[in-house]
């Protein structure tokens, strides 16, 4: 056969078959994973790769959403409505309720965000339940310290992520041997870029939250950034209220995650943005990682997602 | 064949250039973003450059890295041109972290190894060189730096080819034959020269650029029809009664995993090992439908026309063509923890989707990097050492050479107290 006759496998095919091949392994290697699911782009495709990866079986594992209460209305609703069509369990640890009970204390001040709080609610829902793995939609060309995260990423039974000592992972060969009360993270989108996760969401045609493409919305600006503004925001001396054309490119935490300036309104216009797009995804819109140089590296190592 | 996705190393330390290179490619390439700009436009200021930017910062990792001035672990980086998406395992290259070179190369269809024009072939492009050439990686393209610190001279550049040919032949030969390709670049990471563009500083030098290089290298080694199929089985689809989706009856028995080599299609007879059974695919599942062939890389789902006990762990192979089934091999290991390997040993062994425990019966030799001699009988692999071993396993495995086969011909050991990934190991093909 000549070269030009054999078939080849499209980057996003090798992408998406390395991705099922790490869930179908962690399905088999641990007992009890959990599939973290936030309504956000990249747990989206997750839960397609676990479609290709278990169907026609049901997913071997729940799907979990840690909820800070500060969420998109769009995104919950979407949440809800995939999980049903899917037929899978979803369970929904709140933020609110480790606040209510004494885990969590709420920041205050017109900046204040649930993002942090979130690690406790994790944390607490993996001992609660006794996930040993779970998965997450984390991509490593987001950030420089998830770009040094393994796939399988070993966590002690604080949750802690040691960089300086991670396991070594060799081909495609993870080892998921733990003891109790120590768990792994699992990211099988690490070598996805967000422009691989928007040309996928095309080719599969999935659904996603609204607020993903331009719409009209009541933003305030602060930091370079168009936050949406809700009931019971605190603005800042000389923050004004008006009216944009917006979307989101990461679904967070609405305390702080910013809106850009956009008019697409089709995934083809989307992946076209994104593909032009010279700014990143999380220096655009993610106020938790402008915090300092190593935000995400600090809250990596203390159990955040 | 011509990857859409292809994976190379880069290895290195601070101040050879590497960081300078990588920034080169992401910049020229003009995979950088604004705000990254910005973030290396302050540092370089902050540190006290020139003013120019210094393209190494876009390579800047874990604030643990930056304080101490040294690279920890293997960072992936991403870029993509028209023509092919590129994935860098970018590894320290210091002695001490020879185990992320073996983890970034584990997965490398190309080796990027740099040489520093000034210094000549260092300890450190040999090592990286030897782990490359054991690691099996198919291609090998020898980055010769800082040309602009030596006028371009094309005397300097052979002068350096040579001496580096000279190492490469003993990779070659010697009782360790592989089958790397070898090519020569001269370039300045610093002033761009070669590296996205063909510099008319080089004229003499009439080979492509480095990303031109990256973008068109053949990575024949893996094309699934110059193998055997081998397919591992990751885990078994079976819907309980009643769960089964929409038109889908209670009995459906899927074998699901990944194709780790060549091509399986429906009708073919093959055999699962080691139980040995004997049966033929009567269907190739995907969630996008059913499939005449799949082929590696793909996750496919197989189903098998006699009900047979196949569970995780066995491989599915065509009747005439399996690999070794033993409780005996032969390997070479790297060792990756602070705890040596002696002969004696036991620990849980990870071979494709089998899980087993393996004996260390006998510890043949251990690998000198500057050399490449092996001297037999040593006390023990430490930390990074490379050396055979003969392992004797609780269960039997089906592998075949790492020479002849990467996914099968590889396995991890892991210690049984620590649970630590303390081998890396390669079946040799005695």
């Amino acid at each position: 056969m000549s070269v030009a006759e054999r078939p080849q496998l499209s980057h996003l095919r090798a992408l998406e078959s390395e991705a099922i091949h790490v869930m179908r392994e962690v399905a088999a290697e641990l007992e009890k994973p959990v599939l973290l699911f936030s309504g956000g782009k990249d747990s989206i495709v997750l839960l397609r790769l676990a479609e290709k990866a278990f169907r026609p079986a049901p997913f071997p594992f729940p799907l979990m959403h840690v909820d800070t209460g500060h969420n998109f209305p769009e995104v919950i609703e979407f949440r809800d409505r995939r999980v049903a069509e899917l037929g899978e369990l979803l369970i929904v640890a709140s933020v609110q309720e480790s606040i209510d009970s004494g885990r969590a204390v709420e920041e205050t001040g017109p900046r204040a965000s649930r993002n942090r709080l979130q690690t406790v609610t994790l944390l607490d829902a993996i001992a609660q339940h006794g996930f040993d793995a779970a998965f997450g939609g984390a991509r490593r060309d987001e950030e420089r310290a998830r770009a040094k995260e393994r796939i399988m990423s070993f966590r002690d039974d604080f949750g802690q992520w040691d960089p300086k000592n991670q396991r070594p992972e060799l081909w495609n060969l993870y080892n998921g041997r733990i003891r109790k009360g120590e768990n792994v993270r699992v990211f099988p989108l690490s070598n996805w870029t967000e422009l691989d996760v928007w040309e996928y969401i095309a080719q599969e045609q999935l659904e996603v939250p609204s607020i993903y493409f331009a719409h009209e919305r009541e933003v305030f600006e602060r930091d370079d950034m168009l936050y949406a503004w809700r009931e019971g925001t605190q603005l800042i001396d000389g923050e004004q209220i008006f009216t944009e054309t917006v979307r989101y490119r990461t679904v967070g935490d609405m305390s702080c995650t910013g809106g850009v300036r956009s008019h697409a309104a089709t995934l083809e216009e989307v992946v076209v943005e994104i593909a032009a797009t010279r700014i990143t995804e999380r220096g655009e819109t993610r106020a938790d990682d402008r915090v300092s140089e190593a935000a995400m590296e600090d809250r990596k190592k203390a159990g955040y997602f | 064949m011509t990857l859409d996705l292809l994976r190379f190393t880069t290895a290195g330390s601070v101040d050879d250039g590497k960081s300078t290179l990588i920034g080169r490619l992401l910049y020229d390439s003009k995979q950088v973003f604004e705000d990254q700009l910005e973030h290396v436009a302050q540092a370089s200021a902050r540190r006290g450059g020139s003013g120019a930017l210094d393209l190494a910062l876009l390579t800047d990792g874990l604030r643990a890295e930056r304080e101490q001035g040294i690279t920890i672990d293997v960072a992936y980086r991403y870029f993509a041109t028209a023509r092919r998406r590129f994935i860098i395992a970018d590894c320290p290259g210091h002695q001490q972290y020879t185990r992320n070179m073996v983890t970034g190369a584990s997965t490398a269809d190309v080796a990027v190894v740099l040489i520093d024009a000034r210094k000549g072939v260092l300890e450190q492009s040999k090592r990286h060189a030897f782990i490359s050439a054991l690691l099996g990686i198919p291609q090998m393209v020898v980055a010769i730096n800082k040309m602009d610190l030596v006028d371009f001279s094309r005397e300097r550049y052979e002068e350096l080819v040579e001496e580096f040919e000279a190492f490469a032949r003993k990779l070659r030969g010697g009782s360790n034959p592989r089958h790397t390709q070898m090519s020569y670049i001269p370039i300045s990471a610093l002033e761009g020269d070669n590296v996205v563009e063909r510099s008319p500083r080089m004229e003499w030098h009439d080979g492509q650029p480095l990303l031109e290089f990256l973008e068109e290298v053949e990575v024949a080694y893996d094309h699934p029809y110059d193998k055997q199929a081998r397919f591992p089985v990751q885990w078994v689809i079976r819907p309980a009664n009643g769960t089964a989706g929409p038109g889908e009856s209670g009995d459906y028995r899927g074998y699901a995993g990944q194709l780790a080599s060549g091509a399986l299609r429906v009708g073919e007879q093959v055999v699962a090992l080691p139980s040995g059974l004997h049966t033929r695919i009567a269907a190739i599942d995907t969630y996008d439908g059913e499939l005449e062939e799949a082929q590696a890389p793909m996750s496919v789902t197989l189903r098998l026309e006699d009900e047979l006990d196949v569970s995780r762990g066995e491989l599915i192979c065509r009747a005439e063509e399996v690999p070794t089934v033993s409780r005996e091999l032969q390997a070479d290991v790297c060792w990756l923890n602070e705890r040596p390997l002696r002969a004696g040993g036991r620990y849980v062994i990870k071979h494709t989707t089998r899980g087993a425990t393996a004996i260390v019966d006998e510890l043949q030799d251990v690998v000198d990097v500057h050399t490449l001699e092996r001297a037999s009988a040593p006390e023990q692999l430490a930390l990074n050492d490379i050396g055979r071993v003969r392992l004797r396993t609780s269960t039997p495995l089906a592998f075949d050479p790492y020479r002849a086969n990467r996914r099968t011909g590889s396995f991890i050991l892991i210690d049984e107290t620590t649970n630590e990934t303390v081998g890396a190991g390669m079946v040799g093909a005695g």
